[in-house]
């Protein structure tokens, strides 16, 4: 298993997430649907930016036991890259932000014409 | 048809352009750069076992009062725009009960719940944690009580008390490290005590909590704002 390591894996996964976010932006008509797009999109993002950081037979950030041991007590040579990791964890609170705000969008809109299909909101078209 | 078509090209010229990245990705071997002063370094300007920590809430301590804001920011935009009329506020919904399980489990988890939300943002130098996660675990013990009862009023002023008051001593704990110590948030100016100490790492704690009190006190008024537009006629 030489060609398909962790780090690929992930990578392909993440690829498969983000395509069926976009599908999803694009393509489904109800808003419920399109929010839930939006968080698929933002998951895989989030596992492409952790995967880059990802080095083979290495451990989690944390210096505690199990790094000491490794690779003779030297952390540089025993820990996986820490700021993919510091940056998704804002990206993550970012993306609830958005999910949050485009919830309440929905909420209104469904207030208004007591419905959720996105064909129906054609006031601005023409 | 044509917009299926387009939609297809979008995605097309997607799998086109990660399949490049895909065959062309070879993971990285190394440390490099930033990356390799944080984790030489890290253990000993800082302090903190949980190298993701000392990055977010000391190296990069601005970025997180950015995101803070925005959460913050998030709880403004909805509050304002799900606001309620003098008429539907004052209205009273009567909402029909819930089931007897999940009424006598939220009573016995919600305690367990804000604890472990506790633990998780008070161990975020040590462990894998920290304010966020914490005060989305809080957060989650309001939306379970929420839901056993959905009459329940969350106490509005004790929810804005706690986001101003943990707001304002963030911002006065990074002047702290900016008057006594190197910078803008620097976690110095406490003794660093013994790694791997509840009580070490300097003020990282402290900052953590405050951000996961934060945190939990926004996430739960976006709860409240969301509860209350069910009066909305």
């Amino acid at each position: 298993m030489e060609y398909l390591n962790l780090g690929k894996i992930s990578l392909l996964i993440s690829f498969i997430l983000i395509i069926i976010g976009f599908w999803g932006i694009l393509s489904q008509k109800n808003i419920i649907k399109i929010i839930i797009s939006f968080t698929i999109l933002d998951t895989g993002i989030n596992i492409l930016i952790v995967a880059l950081g990802w080095i083979q037979g290495r451990t989690a950030p944390i210096i505690d036991g199990s790094v000491e041991q490794a690779a003779n007590h030297n952390v540089l040579n025993s820990i996986v890259d820490p700021v993919p990791q510091a940056l998704v964890l804002t990206a993550i609170v970012i993306g609830f932000g958005v999910t949050a705000l485009l919830l309440a969008y929905a909420m209104k809109l469904f207030r208004a014409k007591r419905t959720l299909e996105i064909n129906q909101f054609n006031d601005l078209k023409w | 048809m044509i917009k299926n078509f387009l939609i297809g090209l979008v995605l097309a010229s997607f799998v086109y352009m990660f399949y490049n990245l895909y065959e062309s990705y070879e993971p990285k071997t190394e440390l490099t750069g930033i990356a390799a002063h944080y984790a030489e370094n890290g253990a000993k300007e800082v302090g903190a076992a949980n190298l993701v920590t000392a990055v977010v809430v000391t190296y990069r301590g601005f970025d997180t009062m950015g995101e803070v804001t925005i959460l913050f920011l998030t709880a403004s935009i909805i509050g304002f725009f799900l606001k309620l009329s003098k008429a539907d506020e004052d209205r009273v919904i009567v909402h029909k009960g819930t089931s007897e399980l999940l009424i006598t489990s939220s009573q016995i988890l919600v305690p367990i719940i804000f604890l472990f939300g506790i633990y998780v943002f008070m161990n975020g130098h040590l462990t894998p944690g920290g304010g966020f996660q914490g005060g989305a675990i809080i957060a989650s013990g309001i939306a379970l009580s929420i839901m056993a009862n959905p009459n329940r009023e969350i106490n509005h002023h004790a929810i804005l008390w706690i986001e101003s008051l943990s707001g304002i001593a963030f911002v006065m704990l990074g002047i702290l490290g900016l008057a006594l110590a190197g910078g803008f948030l620097d976690n110095r100016f406490i003794n660093l005590g013994t790694f791997g100490d509840l009580f070490s790492a300097g003020a990282i704690p402290l900052i953590y909590s405050v951000i996961g009190l934060k945190v939990g006190a926004e996430i739960s008024n976006i709860l409240n704002k969301y509860q209350k537009s069910q009066k909305e006629s």
